[in-house]
């Protein structure tokens, strides 16, 4: 009984009809890292949100550390020594306030501390507090002058600082680079190693390999698998978490037509290599590269929000010089951006109003809009995309987050196009929906040029036929998929490779 | 599909309370404040809310870009003194009064919207701003007074022009309908306005970008909406509705008052903002704001009626708003998102 910190008994938990937990009991032992898998909308959310207050459970109990638990608010799920660090960034941060604030957010709330503030000592803790994490940020700078990932290591060490007893970590490494993730696994390691019980959700499987030891599988609402012992069923957690076994996916060779997009000299910094790129009709290229090596600009200047320092682009030959994103979206070159929450969903619409946006000059006749023909729309996407839902006019915040992303790449699949841009489309998207949303991009793909933005290879491999490495602003390395040297590709994505040694 | 019975008593309530409210109101005035049934109360109701109504209507399409436009009040006041300076200072026709007054509102919405989208100004510091210089500005040329036929200008000599008929005709006209001279021509407009705002928020493609710059500015910006010049469209529109307003007061009351309007901008404002309760919308919405200006007409006649003193009326109206945003906020689900 004593090494369970928590023990989840039988909860249930439903939002009018629809039953998100049905009879789900789970424990978490102290001193080790569960992993819970599950797709979207297998109710593991939900379970984070009854584990730390947010919403109460409808049936059911949960002990902690053989005591019954009952948080009526986040603030006594803290109290009693759950941690949460949400997945969504912006829930953890106050962007308004400088890094030090962030950091010891909780000591301010405390009303033991006293009325006024010692900045200095402040500072200091919150220098110690980052140092503790390796993390290397300026604490009097303001968080809004910081960058996902930053904002994502701040709710992290905050969470790690206030000596958590249970730690749940939502999905911390999507916008993490392979650097910054390690330090958060030797982190957790340590955490582990004293004590501390861990529930680590993530939909990566290199997380998964790195960090589990337990995995828990969801799927429906329910508990389909739970794995301990060495080695882990990581194939079995899977299959439990999908209900069928997902073999690896198989690219079929797609015909490489003509030259699409042409990318000639430009230079994303002052220094930075100039890039030259060509993106065929038929084919789909991934980008991929750590975080900072010019991905996200590269795909904005694609897109007409930023002008390159150098260089230009050719769109079938003809110059492209788009200067607004209206430009680009009427060339044909369409984007479906990153970090869906803030680039991408309209909250206050539904399903239908969010799919159609780029496009309702098609939907609507002299500017008066037709729902009739954006419900066909948005029918026929729901239904290729295998998009969860009631129906077509359901609000967007009631889906999961990967369905929430079908609707999205949905938006800019309607239409054929000469060029799409995919810039991070399986962010915080689970292994069904992102087979789902790859294998339609992919067969679709034969009359355009297919560009995905990737900084996870493993996702790179699944989709792409052809994957370019940038590195600090340039290209450094280009493979195609299909006799993909591995090591190679590793060690120029980490900048072992001095740049154009191996191109081509 | 939605099932009809999966439809809770709450979200009834949230949907069709404002709308039941009105329908009590009625019929709760009707029995017990004698005269209150009838057309011409009817119509009176409507004419006591028209001009707010048409502010509000503007005010709403800012509030739907997410901005705030208040300089509303100032703009309506501006155009009654330039209207008014047009035709008796510049002893001008109602054709080039109108003109001026709509010209001057869109001008000063395109300010405003540029100040927002160009400056950077927050849009309540922007329009904040706007809506001093306004009330200064529309004093100067007569150096602080009201303008009137015959009234001593600054030079000395006498202003001869007139309010023309015709101008006048836009605030006292009644058409007949049923019975003689009921409907005034304000009420008319505010209908028809209402109603092309209605169509063009709702319906159009324009409104729906609108709506979505109003719910996320940065990602209706990369699925390609010009967002500068909708936003600055909305000031736009705010500006030459406010300016309508204006000429609508200007030609009820026959004379550049310059004590006249000064409650414009918190009525249209609170007409706004107690339809985003109306069917439950929790956002702005012209058919909302038009039954948000009607329920602040008909409590205020019904009560006028019932013989309570002016005084209270500011005060019921700030109730009414209030359980309005309760309404909005507190029991709407969509009040409350923003969560996952």
């Amino acid at each position: 009984m004593t090494d369970h910190a928590c023990q989840i008994l039988s909860v249930e938990k439903a939002f009018g009809q629809n039953k998100v937990l049905r009879d789900v009991s789970m424990e978490l032992p102290k001193g080790e890292v569960t992993v819970l898998m599950g797709a979207n909308g297998a109710g593991k959310s939900t379970l984070v949100k009854i584990l730390c207050g947010v919403q109460p459970a409808d049936a059911g109990e949960i002990r902690l550390f053989g005591e019954i638990y009952a948080p009526s608010s986040p603030g006594d799920a803290f109290e009693a020594g759950i941690v949460t660090v949400h997945q969504s960034i912006n829930d953890g941060v106050v962007p308004d306030l400088d890094v030090t604030s962030n950091l010891l957010l909780d000591r301010l709330t405390d009303s033991t501390s006293g009325f006024f503030m010692s900045f200095k000592k402040m500072h200091e803790e919150a220098r110690k507090i980052a140092a503790a994490m390796h993390f290397e940020v300026d604490v009097k700078e303001s968080v809004a002058n910081l960058g996902v990932a930053d904002r994502q290591m701040i709710a992290i060490a905050r969470a790690m600082a206030s000596n958590p007893k249970i730690l749940i970590l939502d999905e911390p490494t999507s916008s993490l680079s392979a650097v910054e993730a390690e330090r958060l696994f030797e982190l957790i390691d340590h955490l582990r190693n004293s004590g501390v019980a861990i529930l680590y959700i993530s939909h990566r499987m290199s997380d998964v390999r790195r960090i589990a030891d337990r995995i828990v599988s969801m799927r429906d609402g329910t508990i389909s698998g739970t794995f301990e012992g060495t080695p882990l069923d990581y194939e079995g957690a899977v299959t439990a978490m999908l209900g069928h076994s997902m073999s690896e996916v198989v690219l079929n060779e797609n015909k490489r037509g003509s030259a699409a997009l042409e990318l000639k000299d430009i230079r994303l910094s002052e220094h930075g290599e100039p890039i030259n790129l060509t993106a065929f009709r038929g084919e789909v290229l991934a980008i991929t590269g750590l975080l900072g090596s010019g991905k996200s600009q590269l795909a904005s200047i694609i897109f007409g929000q930023v002008k390159p320092i150098s260089g230009e682009m050719f769109l079938d030959g003809k110059k492209y010089l788009p200067s607004t994103v209206g430009n680009a979206i009427d060339e044909g070159v369409f984007m479906c951006p990153k970090d869906r929450a803030s680039n991408g969903v309209i909250p206050d619409f539904d399903i239908t109003g969010n799919m159609t946006l780029p496009f309702l000059q098609e939907h609507s006749r002299f500017s008066i809009l037709s729902s009739r023909k954006q419900k066909k729309l948005a029918q026929s996407m729901v239904s290729t995309l295998g998009i969860v839902c009631r129906s077509e006019a359901d609000e967007i915040g009631t889906l999961s987050g990967g369905n929430q992303q079908k609707v999205m790449v949905a938006r800019w699949l309607q239409k054929p196009c000469r060029v799409l841009v995919l810039d991070e489309p399986f962010q915080g998207v689970d292994i069904k929906a992102r087979r789902d949303i790859g294998s339609h991009v992919r067969e679709t793909g034969d009359a355009r040029a297919t560009i995905v933005f990737v900084s996870e290879l493993d996702e790179a491999l699944e989709i792409a036929d052809r994957i370019v490495v940038l590195y600090e602003q340039g290209v450094v390395g280009e493979q195609t998929t299909n006799d993909i040297d591995l090591a190679v590709m590793h060690a120029q994505i980490s900048g072992q490779t001095p740049a154009g040694v191996v191109a081509g | 599909m939605t099932k009809g019975t999966s439809k809770s008593f709450k979200d009834l309530a949230i949907r069709y309370g404002f709308l039941c409210l009105l329908a009590g109101l009625v019929v709760f005035f009707s029995l017990f404040a004698d005269g209150f049934a009838g057309p011409r109360s009817a119509v009176f109701v409507f004419q006591s809310v028209a001009i707010t109504g048409i502010l509000a209507l503007g005010v709403t399409c800012t509030l739907v870009v997410d901005g705030f436009d208040l300089s509303i009040g100032s703009v309506a006041t501006t155009a009654l003194m330039l209207s008014a300076y047009v035709m008796v200072v510049l002893e001008q026709n109602a054709f080039v009064a109108v003109l001026a007054c709509l010209i001057m509102g869109a001008l000063v919405g395109l300010v405003n919207g540029l100040l927002i989208v160009k400056m950077r100004v927050p849009d309540l510091l922007a329009t904040l701003g706007m809506m001093f210089l306004l009330i200064g500005l529309q004093r100067i040329p007569t150096e602080g007074r009201s303008i009137a036929t015959g009234m001593r200008l600054p030079g000395g000599e006498v202003a001869e022009g007139t309010f023309s008929a015709s101008f006048l005709w836009i605030g006292r006209h009644r058409f007949d309908m049923v019975l003689e001279d009921l409907i005034p021509v304000p009420v008319i407009l505010f209908l028809i306005i209402g109603v092309c705002v209605w169509v063009f928020l709702e319906l159009s493609r324009h409104g729906r970008l609108m709506y979505a710059i109003g719910s996320n500015e940065r990602a209706a910006g990369l699925a390609g909406a010009n967002i500068n010049r909708y936003k600055i469209t909305a000031y736009m529109i705010s500006g030459v509705l406010a300016s309508v307003g204006g000429i609508l007061l200007a030609a009820r009351l026959g004379r550049g008052d310059i004590a006249s309007g000064n409650n414009l901008l918190l009525d249209s404002v609170a007409a706004a903002l107690i339809g985003f309760a109306v069917l439950g919308a929790a956002k702005p919405n012209a058919f909302g704001t038009a039954i948000g200006a009607l329920f602040v007409g008909v409590l205020l006649q019904g009560l006028t009626m019932m013989n309570s003193p002016y005084y209270t009326q500011d005060f019921v109206k700030g109730a009414v708003l209030i359980v309005a945003l309760v309404f909005t906020f507190a029991l709407s689900s969509r009040g409350r998102k923003g969560g996952h």
